[in-house]
């Protein structure tokens, strides 16, 4: 039997369970108002968003690989294109365009024009240091790492700051080898 | 043998943890003893045969070109051409393996010798995992699997694959 063909993000998105995209935006926004409400401080608002997107990644990688049926990545350059061509746009509907490259390849920039998370959203005066799609830095960093590689992911650019595009810088910190056996600790 | 395309189900979890196991058909059924440790045998000889095998790095190991020792000592196991997958050939039941590629969870089959499109059901399996226990938020990652919806909607899989089986 061939190897099964690996299908593009857009023939995903159309197979898979689609909720109306209003319900998606405001249930995001009620989650980060929720936040800031309990935590009171921007910063710790960030921190959560990143790790409910980080336990969101760990699990959401096992889907991905499902329903795409994307194998091994070459390289982290591969790696980037998959998550911007066919992650994106299975999960989000829209696809990143990945730039920036250093020059050793590991460390990019994925670059959104669209965003469906902030369809409504306009940071007031007192959210200033807020990452409003933080979970989506955590989502990437937990998949990631569910498939043996550490990174770090940060915002550069936020439109809700009067930026131009969405940028998120992901670095490559190191590719954790898979070993056996296991530690007894792990 | 009842015409079951498949005996049993294994779902092993990254650190080589039975996480899931179920029965189908009458034939070869075992306690619990037994199935963990027949699980963390199949764990242990999928990790031999990564360490062993040639290609480096590449992960769904191959066993297309095997140096002389290693296809002694893994005479058993027979790629097929699906990265990920081996069928190991015994006299007996054969056996399927899939595995969640690259994130560690894996997936095996023990079905009727010869039985062909186990790749196909292992692949929908998998679909079930990410959807039915991934999505439960209740969920813990790497315990045991109890998701009646997991259950449910994998019966209905192999009982479908059992009467698509018979109808060839």
């Amino acid at each position: 039997m061939a190897p099964i063909a690996p299908r593009s993000g857009d023939a995903v998105f159309a197979n898979v369970e689609r909720v109306n995209a209003e319900l998606f935006t405001l249930t995001y926004g009620a989650i980060v108002r929720q936040l800031l409400t309990d935590l009171e401080e921007v910063e710790e608002v960030n921190k959560q968003l990143d790790q409910m997107g980080y336990n969101i990644g760990i699990r959401l990688i096992d889907e991905f690989l499902a329903k795409s049926n994307v194998s091994r990545c070459v390289d982290f350059k591969e790696t980037a294109e998959v998550i911007a061509k066919v992650g994106f746009k299975m999960f989000l509907g829209v696809s990143a365009s990945v730039t920036n490259w250093d020059a050793d390849g590991t460390c990019c920039s994925l670059i959104l024009e669209d965003n469906p998370l902030v369809d409504f959203v306009e940071l007031p005066d007192t959210c200033q240091g807020l990452y409003y799609c933080n979970v989506l830095s955590g989502v990437i960093r937990g998949a990631l790492e569910m498939v043996s590689m550490k990174t770090e992911v940060t915002w550069v650019r936020d439109m809700l700051r009067g930026d131009d595009a969405y940028e998120l810088k992901v670095k490559l910190l190191k590719q954790v080898p898979e070993e056996y056996p296991y530690k007894d600790d792990e | 043998m009842d015409g079951a395309a498949i005996y049993s189900l294994f779902i092993i979890n990254k650190s080589g943890g039975l996480i899931f196991y179920k029965d189908y058909g009458s034939a070869g059924r075992m306690d619990t003893n037994d199935s963990l440790r027949l699980a963390s045998l199949w764990h242990s000889m999928h990790a031999i045969s990564q360490q062993l095998s040639p290609t480096v790095g590449v992960q769904g190991s191959s066993f297309s070109k095997p140096t002389p020792s290693i296809s002694i000592a893994f005479s058993l196991l027979q790629h097929t051409k699906t990265e990920g997958m081996y069928a190991i050939n015994r006299r007996l039941p054969s056996l399927d393996l899939s595995k969640s590629i690259l994130a560690g969870t894996k997936f095996f089959v023990v079905c009727e010798p010869g039985t062909q499109r186990m790749e196909a059901l292992l692949k929908f399996i998998y679909e079930l995992f990410a959807d039915y226990v991934l999505k439960n938020p209740f969920y813990e990652m790497e315990m045991p699997i109890r998701c009646e919806l997991f259950d449910l909607n994998l019966l209905q899989a192999v009982q479908k694959d059992r009467v698509a089986l018979l109808s060839r």
